[in-house]
């Protein structure tokens, strides 16, 4: 297109002053030269194995940035975001940043949800010195990949250690199991702080067994934890798998409760598990019941904008970490990244709508976790636990 | 012990999946020597059909026996169509060429349907409708077998014993037959030798999209790449009982879905995927003709 057009251009015998305009325009098109506008990246799974997270962090971080520039935008100027598909696959997500930060010249970037491709394009933000906010990969060695990685959620520590903590002192789980997908740093990193959590506690982890991603077929684990009699499951894995899980567990006559965490939050878990996930508890870092005013004012501004979908965790998370960087774009006075880093690095107290968000030193945001409940094919506000 | 025969029922039904699957790698084996690598997107195919027709028809609303019987057969149908179509496109113009012509074409037709799927169903992994309910319907002690087991394994031994006696008793089955044992002096004989081969791929891929059913319903989650790995499980399982025969394929199959529940169950589920390879090599070394093959006699 680009050579074409150049090339046409010199057989029309136009003037040197036209080309060089044309080659500017072309320009400002490619290396996101426009001065009006404030570019940020966003990478996120619109489609794949995990498709429903990537859709609704990018609805949170689309109607975070419409309401910032309804207001007046940012240090005078619009804000643009950029979203690229990484399809769920870790590969895909370091591609997408690289054409953010190098072909559309983003001053900062949002994303992802899952830990995995989070870790995966992490790096690549670093090495370029442009802040990255996920809004809700949870492993804790995302932040700790550079100075210049934020996330707008609790850490799995705090997730893992809050279920294992509501377990044994509010459902009096002594024996518990563990259903872990190994291929998933999220899912391991949730489980080892559970167990170590739960062990603290004094309770009794009877079993570990594990699966790997895109597995359909869990009956054999299943049977062996079986085989240990624990009072609940621990499965920290994605709506995809848990589903079915479930399903597997409830025909070999499992009936204790399964536990989880935020990975659950999708309608396809209500979907695949239908009954069968009836009674289990995950935590969250939002719940759509919750009955605050900051949370359903929230959800009514949500509905108009995607034609009455209710927001889910991701959508919430993602919305608030677009805030955080609108907000701390703001603060900086300038769309320079070095700037963007340090005033993300000191934000405190933000409203969020899951909770008030801190930074602690670790780049990570300090807030409460929920605690869910699955009941009647609907999930339940059970109570918000500080970490 | 109980544990250890529910693991057992587990990975017979898991088996009857891989029988059918393998069932339709050793036919096309046995007739054209080509390992037709596209067959687990066949499978695939058959889920997919499965999955649309019963949304299409509103089969999940009306769950039961017939509403089964019509997914199976809209999707058996179907991939009986596509496999014979496939066959005509990719693989009968290649019919004189090297053998490694085909089988490279293989690979890329598996490919094609990977990405075409990813294309025209998306990405995203889709929910199968429920055409049975799940229930427990025999009972040992600890051990419990659901009704969508004895499903999987009715259908799965029904349409076993009806391919053989296609194969053995019917005219177009001794045609294959023939066509498996000199496809040259079968045709100088004046055996349709494309006819017979397009009926072989219609029958292979009529079994796949047959599993492609049975394990939506067991694990009802589709998506475009769901057959690559089934696929390659079965064609170890082709080879673990003797490419090229029948009883070896459904043994295969069997014995290859309780070797992997056996070790998600008591070693790790990480060496799940592993353990078909293991088989594969196993067998490579010490019995290349595989459990049931013989020397070329019996084949197709």
């Amino acid at each position: 297109m680009k050579l074409r057009d150049v090339s046409r251009a010199r057989l029309a015998g136009i003037t040197p002053g036209v080309v060089l305009g044309l080659a500017l325009a072309l320009f400002a098109c490619g290396g996101g030269g426009d001065r009006n506008v404030i570019k940020v990246g966003e990478f996120a799974s619109l489609t794949g194995n995990t498709a429903t997270f990537g859709q609704s962090s990018h609805k949170g971080s689309v109607l975070a940035f419409e309401e910032v520039n309804q207001a007046g935008g940012l240090l005078g100027k619009k804000v643009e975001l950029e979203s690229e598909d990484d399809q769920s696959k870790p590969e895909e997500a370091r591609t997408a940043v690289l054409k953010l930060i190098r072909q559309d010249g983003a001053v900062a970037i949002l994303g992802e949800v899952a830990s995995s491709r989070s870790l995966a394009a992490a790096p690549e933000a670093q090495r370029a010195h442009v802040p990255m906010v996920s809004p809700a990969s949870t492993n804790p060695q995302v932040t700790q990949v550079g100075d210049y990685i934020f996330r707008a959620c609790f850490i799995d520590p705090v997730q893992g250690g809050t279920m294992a903590r509501f377990a044994y002192q509010d459902l009096g789980v002594r024996r518990a199991a563990v259903l872990v997908d190994v291929k998933n740093d999220y899912s391991v990193g949730l489980a080892d702080f559970f167990v170590k959590t739960f062990q603290q506690l004094g309770g009794q982890v009877v079993a570990r067994e594990s699966y790997s991603e895109g597995d359909i077929e869990f009956r054999a684990q299943l049977t062996k934890i079986r085989e240990t009699d624990p009072q609940a499951i621990f499965v920290p894995g994605y709506y995809t798998e848990v589903g079915l899980i479930a399903q597997q567990a409830r025909e070999l006559g499992i009936t204790v409760p399964l536990l989880g965490g935020d990975g659950w939050d999708s309608p396809v878990t209500l979907q695949i598990g239908k009954d069968a996930v009836n009674g289990a508890y995950f935590s969250n870092h939002y719940a759509a019941d919750d009955p605050s005013e900051r949370v359903q004012g929230f959800i009514t501004k949500f509905r108009q904008r995607w034609e009455g979908e209710t927001p889910d965790a991701m959508a919430v998370l993602g919305y608030d970490a677009a805030r955080m960087l609108a907000d701390a774009i703001q603060r900086a006075g300038s769309t320079d990244p070095q700037k963007i880093r340090d005033a993300l690095a000191a934000t405190k107290d933000f409203p969020g709508v899951s909770g008030n968000i801190t930074m602690d030193a670790e780049r990570n945001a300090r807030k409460p976790v929920v605690i869910l409940k699955i009941e009647d094919g609907k999930v339940h506000f059970v109570k918000a636990l500080e970490p | 012990m109980e544990a250890f025969f529910q693991q057992l029922v587990n990975g017979i039904a898991w088996g009857g999946i891989y029988a059918l699957i393998a069932l339709g790698y050793t036919m096309v084996y046995g007739v054209l020597k080509l390992i037709n690598f596209a067959h687990g997107e066949v499978y695939m195919m058959g889920a997919m059909s499965g999955y649309y027709s019963a949304r299409w028809l509103g089969l999940s609303e009306r769950p039961g026996a017939a509403s089964l019987l019509a997914a199976l057969g809209i999707a058996m149908a179907f991939c009986a169509a596509l496999g014979a179509a496939i066959e005509r496109v990719a693989y009968r113009p290649l019919r004189r060429a090297p053998r490694l012509a085909p089988l490279i074409t293989a690979i890329g037709v598996s490919l094609f349907f990977q990405n075409a799927g990813q294309l025209v169903f998306g990405a995203d992994p889709k929910v199968a409708p429920q055409l049975l309910e799940t229930r427990e319907v025999l009972r040992f002690g600890e051990v419990g077998v659901t009704n969508l087991q004895l499903v999987i394994l009715g259908v799965a031994s029904a349409l076993c014993v009806a391919l053989t006696f296609v194969v053995q008793r019917t005219r177009v089955g001794r045609a294959m037959r023939a066509v498996a044992f000199d496809r040259e002096t079968a045709a100088l004989m004046g055996v349709p030798i494309d006819r017979v081969i397009a009926f072989t791929f219609a029958l292979g891929s009529a079994l796949a999209a047959a599993a492609g059913i049975l394990v939506s319903l067991s694990n009802p989650k589709v998506d475009p790449l769901m057959g690559l790995m089934p696929g390659l499980k079965a064609f170890v399982a082709a080879v673990l009982g003797g490419i090229g025969s029948l009883p070896g394929a459904m043994l295969g199959g069997v014995l290859m879905g309780i070797a992997e529940t056996l070790v998600a169950g008591y070693l790790s589920s990480t060496y799940r995927d592993a353990i078909a390879f293991v088989i594969l090599i196993v067998i490579l070394v010490l019995r290349p003709a595989g459990l049931l093959g013989h020397a070329a006699k019996e084949k197709v």
